[in-house]
């Protein structure tokens, strides 16, 4: 029964072929947006995740620089306020697990024929256990290279790529503003940061190498940044608060003045930011769902239209007869056949431009099976919720009314 | 139980319209037996249309009685009536009603989709009754690509498909050439008098009414003559339009 009914539904819309296939057209439409919004949407938020994880767990940065009212001013140019020494007594603080002083600056690398301009910062040891970042190959530097200033450096993966190619860097002596340096370990890749750039153009030296050898301040001993790791999430606040309580103190603030630093929670902004993807990526499929809609709104118009121009040839049915369900059933068939066949070809359009896209612009997309899965039972709930009306209304018709119809 | 296939009593009908309501039919009141071959005829407009949807339960009269085969018709629901017309009725219209998009054989099969019966089995069918309408050969064609009195052929293939025990035919000849129109006849003839199919059909023309064996005249909705179609000589079988 089914399988005839859904030959007799192949046979008309055979017989139409052009107007099934606008029809179809405008769920392919559909689909393949709500396929190829999902995808750039979850690439986005799977890349911006990817960016958190790569950042380290419960971080505070300090910033030298006063904070105002209006918010946090970049430390950046300011004063450089924060030293080594505020970041060892940071380290004391109950709940804080690890605290590097950072120190960054730009300085042109040489090995052999090959050079490279990178960041360079001037950290301790307890910098890779902040940014929870490990090594590729060779060891980080140790305490007593930051107690000795010697002159040693960790690379990482882009700056050995491009000083070193296929060549293993440990253990070789690269030069910074014309001094030897040993290249102890390389970092292993991380990727993008949050705000896109490449964190592994970067290459790390002790902190007090930095300072007195690299880059020698006017103010010596102070660092740019410091950034703290707590033990928890729940801990944050309370760390927050302390570290500001202590700054303020070793810092000689009054109360009421304003701080010459700003601590800023990387967690809670990070989480910020993958909010924003989350919304965004439901954004896209939100206004993909539309034309997911209109498509529908297509075979609902399609098939009243096709009821009318059909009414007599259900009025034939039903005086040999077809009952109404048999009426209906094959209105519905026909509208379901339509907007699966062209969710079908909607889901190669929009993975196929999902990988376009990515190929194209580099933008990170995702498929993923739940939102073609989800796509497939849209479109057949679309089908069946706009074809009900046509195929209930064709199923209603009485038997003489549809065979008097001209 | 008796062996009347049609019996309808106090039939009225009218259509309600812009214009007020039209009677059609009044007090309609024929008894056909099984295995009864009749002719309706009447001037235009006098309803004879009408009484044949009733009959054929495409449409129901406005007040009545109208049982087939000894079952009440007014207290059948759309879907019983539905499978009335599937198996008891074979329909077959002046404008042969065929769907022009299926082959002969898909067209005279279809009545077999809503009995559930599979393809194989509804194509044997199918074949056998355009072997029998004389048509075998053409199951594959389309009904354009045949002449008039060949789809007439295929509709009554497509009426006679499932069986029926009444066939009802309104002006089946009305679109065909006098020498066709006597083949569709002895077709009707022969399925009356040798498979025993009771068949009630309008006409216009007194040859066509003559192959029946009693004839029932309306004029204005009612029933001015039912008896023998012998009693020709008493003008009942002249021209009607
Ligand atoms: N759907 C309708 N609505 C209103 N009036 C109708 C309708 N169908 C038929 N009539 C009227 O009912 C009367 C009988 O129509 P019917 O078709 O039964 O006549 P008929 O005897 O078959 O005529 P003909 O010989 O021309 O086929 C006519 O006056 C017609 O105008
Ligand atoms: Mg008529």
């Amino acid at each position: 029964m089914i399988l005839a009914m859904l030959s007799e539904a192949w046979m008309a819309m055979w017989a139409n072929r052009l107007r099934t296939i606008l029809t179809m057209l405008g769920m392919v439409i559909g689909v393949g947006a709500v396929i190829l919004m999902l995808a750039v949407g979850q690439g986005a938020q799977q890349q911006v995740q990817a960016s958190i994880a790569s950042m380290g767990s419960n971080l505070f940065i300090i910033l030298s620089g006063s904070t105002t009212s209006g918010g946090v001013r970049m430390g950046g140019g300011a004063t450089p306020t924060l030293t080594v020494a505020d970041a060892q007594a940071l380290e004391e603080l109950s709940s804080v697990v690890a605290v590097a002083p950072s120190s960054p600056g730009t300085a042109q690398l040489v090995y052999g024929p090959n050079n490279w301009s990178t960041q360079i910062v001037g950290t301790t040891p307890s910098f890779l256990q902040v940014r929870d970042w490990r090594l590729a190959a060779g060891t980080p530097f140790t305490d007593s290279d930051i107690r000795s200033a010697t002159r040693v450096a960790l690379l990482g993966q882009t700056v050995a790529q491009n000083l070193f190619g296929d060549e293993d860097p440990v253990e070789k002596t690269i030069r910074i503003k014309n001094s030897p340096y040993v290249v102890l370990g390389v970092l292993a890749a991380k990727g993008q940061s949050l705000d896109g750039r490449d964190q592994d153009d970067t290459v790390l030296v002790p902190v007090t190498t930095a300072q007195r050898k690299l880059f020698g301040t006017q103010f010596a001993g102070t660092v740019r940044f410091i950034m703290a790791q707590a033990e928890s999430a729940e801990a944050m606040p309370r760390v927050e608060k302390s570290i500001n309580e202590l700054l303020r103190q070793r810092h000689r603030i009054r109360e009421g003045a304003d701080s010459d630093f700003g601590v800023r929670n990387l967690t809670a902004m990070a989480n910020t930011a993958a909010e924003t993807a989350q919304v965004m990526s439901l954004m896209l499929g939100a206004i993909a769902s539309i034309s997911l809609l209109v498509g529908g709104i297509g075979i609902m118009n399609i098939m009243l239209v096709s009821v009318t121009e059909r009414t007599r040839e259900i009025g034939i049915r039903m005086a040999i007869g077809a009952r109404g369900r048999d009426i209906l059933l094959q209105f519905l068939l026909e509208a379901i056949i339509i907007s699966v066949i062209g969710c079908l070809i909607g889901v190669l359009l929009g993975v196929g431009g999902a990988l376009a896209v990515s190929k194209l612009s580099g933008m990170a997309v995702v498929v993923t099976v739940s939102s073609i899965i989800m796509a497939f039972a849209v479109a057949a709930a679309v089908g069946i919720f706009f074809g009900w009306y046509p195929a209930r209304k064709a199923s209603l018709l009485r038997p003489i009314d549809a065979l008097r119809f001209q | 139980m008796s062996d009347s296939v049609i019996r309808i009593e106090r039939l009225y009908k009218e259509y309600v319209t812009d214009a007020g309501t039209v009677p059609v039919l009044r007090d309609v009141a024929v008894t056909v037996l099984s295995g009864e071959f009749v002719a309706i005829m009447g001037p235009s407009g006098s309803g004879k249309s009408t009484f044949m949807n009733i009959l054929g339960c495409l449409d129901v009269a406005t007040s009545g009685d109208y049982f087939l085969n000894d079952r009440d018709v007014n207290r059948l629901n759309r879907d019983e009536l539905a499978l009335l017309r599937n198996q008891v009725i074979g329909f077959v219209f002046q404008g042969f009603n065929l769907l022009p998009r299926a082959n002969l054989e898909d067209n005279v099969a279809l009545p077999l989709i809503y009995r559930g019966i599979g393809r194989a089995e509804r194509l044997a069918h199918a074949n056998e009754m355009l072997e029998k309408v004389g048509l075998g050969k053409y199951s594959r064609s389309r009904p354009n690509q045949i002449s008039g009195g060949q789809q007439q052929r295929v509709a009554i293939a497509r009426a006679l498909v499932n069986q029926p025990k009444l066939l009802l035919a309104d002006e089946p000849t009305g679109n065909l050439d006098t020498h066709t129109s006597k083949e569709i006849m002895a077709l009707f003839t022969e399925l009356n008098q040798r498979d025993g199919i009771t068949i009630v059909l309008i006409t216009h023309e007194p040859d066509i009414a003559a192959y029946a064996k009693r004839l029932v005249r309306l004029a204005d909705g009612r029933v001015i003559y039912d008896g023998p179609v012998e009693h020709a000589a008493d003008g009942h079988l002249e021209p009607t339009s």
